[in-house]
């Protein structure tokens, strides 16, 4: 072994403090090839020292005594990378944010520190090895679960960038909820003209397949390649092939006896039990529905087969399993309308002229038709916040839409019918978009009444049976309570129902409103806590149409990003099983919260590709045969000993295993800062609090150890917000050893800090330090009794 | 089953017809009233204001009685209170909630009784059409000797059986389960608007006005929607909707009578029980012509 | 006329008093109207449940000289509605017990007609005076 160690003076930010003449002597006597100084070892002249002598003395493992591993690391991996030496055999004595700077005032014990500090590094760099960065190809390839306007935009996004798209669809056509709206607000263009050019072109796209009554059914698979199975229910019509194909002539249509509520008229017309699912459906197809179809429910009836001129009718058609795998996965499962029946005091299930707003999209799709649809009179009334800001039903959110689709249909209406009388009550106004408070005031111009009350109940006068509604117009607070011929549930948005599923298999969060819960609600608004799942449109949130389409283009921008690397890498640092020692208890299996580790012929195997390293495993393991590459048990017992192997007698040492992502960035803050505080304490690096397990805090004590403080990233907000019970549950079974031992006092602790709380991380080294002084000394004698225990 | 019972005042007074038909077509179905020794009122109207832990004494102390009784050896394991008054049924409900709710109540409140033993929050209260449903309502279309098939009966709810929704026995907007009973017993429960609307309560003695005008609303609706008389289980709802139809009829001379039964007595008719137990002379409006001019009596 | 309401520490501390006595958070209040809509003797109210609510809100104590208080007879109608899950039936009872606790009682025991006592059953007598009697 061969060890080159560099020490670096920082342009004198640290030789100003620390004597590194020193500290170069105290590691000249340790068994390392070569130590040298200079003055900026990031610089090109410094590396260049590195390189120099990997090639001509031959190093194979390296020290950095300098600044922060979190300034330079990746500066000398690279070079050492160069010089053809492995990167991970590399240690960084961090020298300047946690000796020179806090001990800027007290040169003498920091170049005493620095020793230890340089000491640590070398005796971990020895037991380092190298390590290969993996990586994993990526093949282009996305599912998009859900045709509605956030799907279908997303897909041809990412179509358009060359990537291949899979779009599945439960229902027999794409189109969503859209398809199902007359106009859109507030500019009153039809949905169905700026939509169904989009529907089409998902359909043409040869780089979109499209696979419509069809649902996810099962996956698996880890960050960035996922395995698909779906189920796509039979459409009973023989797929295109050859001259066979339907010709959409609709003859099987006039001969069907059936006739059932049609669900893409909301339930106000009928169809039949072979049909095409919309008037503008992509695709263009028909299909039979086996729950109403008379040759499923008792075989009496085949007059489509007898007349369809093309014999594509199949009854014998199976539901069939599709397997495929992708890289990334677009969520944009969408809203069911909440049930107006929770709300019964409407009456909705009740009174047939008591409609829902989507069932009024519909009537007013088909105003003009005779006769048409349903008698709606003059006089309608809106109900507002139908299902929305409802605690009593336990919806706490706004739904975001309903203000602006009553305004809409009130409009349109009154537009069409100036004779109508409307009532909106409300009881806020939102229209907050663009363009909305516009047509807010546009509908009150046309004679639209606004009244400030939520309306208590709906009920029917016995005498006429005309449908009377009770209010209070709270700005005049007079009760209203009058008669209307149709009155209009503004029922708000919930997840859809399909998105249970995908949430489950996916392992995604809901937010508290039960929407899918986003990576960040800043930052992050179209990732999820799972890395390769984005989310778009109202599978997120209630929101508008332009909303759901810019939030679609970001989701495949998102996707575009992380697909344009074509393949993705992960650090080398994740947890390995040593299989000769691996009994097979399986006791680690519940141990990882992201279920890296599965059995492979009796033996634990860590999925890598899952792997976090955080290293909450290795505490599960009770004979050690978890490890984690770069903090493995054989360098943190190094890294230990050599902290503690220079302790004088009448010295106080307190070990700090700092999690990396936080702690240890505190730490290296308050150096930034000069803030001084206890130099007992000595900064180990780790990568999460849970890595540190009970025989390693332990063996800390018994190296001399006079208090072992676990410092960790508050969980809120963590890549590992598993580790704080981890380490509680650890530091309870310790202490209780260490009492047993004739320990006194608390000298084991664990503290949370985020990379803001400096003052905090200084009053801790502080007072942990005040309070070891007033505790009596270790003695040999509890020293041996612990090392009987372990 | 044996089962502690709580009468409260009314029930031993103006409404001893509800009593007398409750423990009757309870005993024909098996169900055996225990009542209470030593019980006391329950106030009858719950304290609301956070402070008032006093007037939740007198609930409580019934509450203790139970756990007397299942020492004592007159009921077995049964730590139910059975009640029959919508009222009683709240008051006593709305104390064991406030005990769960705010453990340290509790007490305050066994410092108030020296006399009894400690209070353990243990006990439930429920109301006898809880019982029913429990007991299955194919039960109850076993016993039935006589056909109530002509007789259309508006299922009249009130609140305190159904409001606020932690003490309610059923949903607080459509209930169900008087319209259940009533079919079992071979009545038709009619579909209507007032079921669950309030009668005024108390607003009887200082405002007879208020509750006339809602009496006549409620009696009114219940009538237009097609019904012969009406239930209850409400001594203080019985009494606003029955004895009130006096000054109703003063006030609206049109307005045709309409008769409102205990539900108990509903059930000792159908069960063909003895007239005394059925106790229609109870009644201010007398439904026997009606009864008769169906055929039922 | 409107009446001008100044916001000060005694509007605070009624609003307060209130609040502890109630047990509801009354800030809360949305103004919907939907206890006003479904109350069943609003029409005999001089002023509705929801401006109630309100009155208390801003800490506006001519509320305490409404009759609106004592016509509350506790159907919880309201209570069950809220979609801010309040029960303004509690605010009213407090709002009782600012005035009882003065031993200011609402209806006169003696001043009872005889056919009323011989008439009422007990639950109307003693329900009654323990909401509008101290």
């Amino acid at each position: 072994m061969k060890i080159g160690v560099y020490l670096c003076q920082c342009g004198g930010n640290i030789s100003k403090v620390i004597d590194l003449e020193e500290t170069k002597k105290y590691v000249d006597n340790k068994d390392v090839e070569i130590v040298q100084i200079h003055s900026n070892m990031c610089s090109g002249a410094g590396q260049k020292l590195i390189t120099n002598d990997i090639e001509k003395l031959g190093l194979d493992k390296i020290v950095v005594a300098a600044c922060s591993p979190h300034f330079h690391e990746k500066t000398f991996r690279a070079a050492m990378d160069k010089a053809g030496l492995n990167p991970y055999v590399l240690e960084i004595a961090n020298l300047r944010e946690h000796v020179s700077w806090p001990l800027k005032k007290y040169p003498e014990i920091a170049t005493e520190k620095s020793k230890d500090i340089v000491n640590i590094a070398i005796e971990k760099v020895a037991k380092n090895y190298a390590l290969e960065k993996k990586s994993f190809k990526m093949e282009n390839k996305v599912l998009v679960i859900g045709g509605g306007i956030a799907g279908i935009q997303a897909s041809l996004d990412l179509a358009e960038a060359g990537k291949q798209v899979t779009l599945i669809e439960k229902e027999a056509s794409i189109g969503g909820k859209m398809a199902l709206l007359t106009k859109t607000f507030p500019t009153e263009d039809c949905a169905a003209c700026i939509l169904s050019p989009k529907m089409a072109d998902v359909a043409a796209h040869p780089n979109i397949r499209l696979l419509t009554n069809t649902v996810v059914t099962k996956t698996s698979g880890h960050r960035l390649h996922f395995e698909i199975e779906a189920e796509t229910k039979p459409a009973y019509i023989k797929p295109n092939v050859d001259m066979d194909e339907c010709l959409a002539c609709e003859k099987c249509q006039e001969v069907c006896p059936v006739s059932v509520p049609n669900e893409w008229e909301m339930s106000i017309s009928n169809r039949k039990a072979i049909y095409i699912p919309a008037p503008l459906a992509i695709p263009y197809k028909y299909l039979i529905d086996d729950q109403n179809c008379l040759n499923f429910l008792d075989n009496s009836c085949n007059k489509c087969e007898e007349i369809c001129p093309q014999k594509v009718i199949d009854f014998s058609q199976k539901p069939e399993k599709i397997h495929f795998a992708v890289d990334n996965v677009v969520v944009t499962t969408g809203y069911d309308t909440i049930d107006p029946n929770l709300k019964p005091m409407f009456g909705y299930d009740k009174y047939k002229n008591v409609v829902t707003g989507l069932e009024m999209e519909r009537i007013i799709d088909h105003l003009n038709e005779k006769p048409p649809p349903r008698d709606i009179g003059n006089k309608v009334a809106f109900i507002q916040c139908v299902g929305s800001r409802d605690e009593q039903i336990g919806n706490e959110y706004c739904s975001r839409v309903c203000c602006m689709y009553a305004t809409k249909l009130a409009s349109l209406l009154k537009q069409d019918r100036p004779e109508s009388d409307i009532y909106i009550f409300y009881t806020d106004i939102r229209a907050y978009g663009k363009g909305f408070e516009e047509y807010y005031k546009r509908a009150q111009e046309m004679g639209i009444k606004y009244i400030r009350g939520k309306v208590a109940e709906v009920n029917q006068n016995p005498d006429n049976n005309n449908l009377v509604l009770r209010a209070e117009d709270t700005l005049s607070r007079q009760i209203i309570e009058s008669e209307f011929d149709l009155i209009v549930l503004s029922n708000g948005l919930q997840p859809n129902k399909s998105s249970d599923f995908i949430i489950d298999t996916f392992k995604l969060a809901k937010s508290s409103d039960g929407f899918i819960k986003e990576a960040h609600p800043k930052y992050k608004p179209v990732d999820t806590l799972i890395e390769g799942v984005f989310i778009a449109g109202t599978a997120q949130g209630p929101k508008d149409i332009p909303d759901t389409v810019v939030q679609a283009g970001a989701a495949a921008a998102r996707v575009i990003g992380t697909l344009a690397k074509g393949e993705f890498d992960i650090d080398p640092i994740l947890a390995f099983v040593n299989k000769d020692i691996c009994d097979g208890c399986e006791k680690c299996l519940n141990s990882c919260p992201k279920d890296a580790i599965k059995m492979n012929a009796g033996k634990a195997e860590i999925i890598e590709a899952l792997c976090l390293g955080g290293g909450s495993c290795l505490g599960s393991c009770p004979i050690e045969a978890i490890d984690l590459h770069g903090y493995t048990n054989s360098q943190m017992y190094a890294t230990v000993k050599a902290a503690l192997e220079n302790k004088k007698k009448d010295e106080l040492r307190i070990i700090l295993f700092a999690d990396n992502a936080s702690t240890y960035r505190l730490a290296d803050a308050v150096g930034i800062r000069k803030m001084a505080y206890a130099h007992e304490i000595y900064i180990v690096r780790v990568p999460s609090g849970s890595r540190i397990t009970p025989a390693l805090l332990l063996q800390t004590f018994v190296e001399g150890a006079d208090a072992v403080l676990i410092g960790d990233n508050i969980a809120k907000g963590s890549a590992f917000p598993w580790s704080r019970d981890i380490s509680l549950e650890n530091i309870k079974s310790v202490t209780q050893k260490l009492n047993k031992a004739g320990f006194t006092g608390d000298r084991l602790r664990h503290y949370e800090f985020n990379s803001g709380m400096l003052k905090d991380f200084v009053e801790m080294a502080n007072s942990v330090s005040e309070d070891v002084k007033k505790l009596t000394k270790i003695t040999d004698k509890e020293v041996s009794r612990l090392k009987e225990m372990i | 089953m044996k089962i502690p019972y709580y009468p409260g005042c009314t029930l031993k007074s103006t409404a001893k017809h509800f009593e007398n038909s409750a423990i009757e077509s309870a005993k024909a179905l098996g169900i055996e009233f225990v009542e209470l020794p030593k019980w006391n009122c329950c106030g009858v109207v719950t304290p609301l204001a956070e402070d008032d832990i006093m007037h939740h004494v007198a609930p409580v102390r019934n509450l203790i009685r139970v756990l007397e009784m299942n020492k004592s050896g007159a009921v077995n394991d049964e730590k139910r209170l059975l009640t029959l008054c919508s009222m009683c049924f709240n008051t006593l409900k709305r104390s064991t909630l406030r005990i769960k709710e705010k453990v340290d109540d509790l007490d305050v409140l066994n410092d108030f009784m020296y006399k009894e033993e400690d209070y353990d929050g243990s006990v439930e209260v429920v109301h006898f059409l809880e019982i029913l449903r429990e007991n299955g309502f194919d039960e109850i279309k076993k016993q039935v000797k006589k056909s109530l098939e002509n007789l259309k009966i508006a299922p009249y709810y009130g609140c305190m059986l159904l409001r606020p929704k932690d003490i309610g026995i059923d949903d607080a907007e459509r209930p169900t389960i008087f319209n259940d009973l009533l079919t079992s017993l071979s009545a038709e429960p009619i579909e209507w608007r007032a079921k669950n609307k309030c009668c005024g309560s108390f607003l009887t003695l200082d405002n007879k006005e208020i509750v006339s005008r809602l009496g006549y609303d409620i009696l009114t609706n219940a009538q237009k929607s097609g019904a012969d008389l009406i239930v209850t289980s409400c001594p203080l709802c019985a009494f606003n909707l029955d004895n009130r139809q006096k000054i109703i009829k003063q006030k609206h001379p049109e307005f045709e009578e309409i008769p409102v039964l205990y539900f108990t007595q509903l059930m000792a008719i159908a069960f063909d029980l003895d007239k005394e137990v059925m106790g229609l002379d109870g009644n201010y409006i007398n439904p026997v012509p009606l009864l008769e001019s169906k055929g039922i009596l | 006329m409107p009446k001008t309401i100044v916001l000060d520490k005694k509007s605070v501390d009624f609003l307060k008093k209130i609040t502890d006595l109630s047990g509801e958070t009354i800030t809360l209040c949305d103004q919907c109207g939907t206890c006003s809509g479904g109350c069943p003797v609003v029409e005999d109210m001089d002023i509705t449940p929801s401006q109630l609510m309100r009155m208390v809100l801003i800490g506006d104590q001519t509320v305490m000289q409404t009759k609106t208080m004592w016509l509350c007879a506790t159907c919880n109608t309201c209570t069950v509605r809220c979609p801010r899950m309040l029960d303004v039936s509690k605010v009213a009872e407090a709002l009782r017990q600012v005035t009882l606790r003065q031993s200011i009682n609402k209806v006169k025991i003696d001043e009872i007609s005889k056919e009323d006592l011989s008439e009422l059953p007990q639950i109307a007598l003693v329900a009654a005076f323990r909401k509008l009697t101290s």
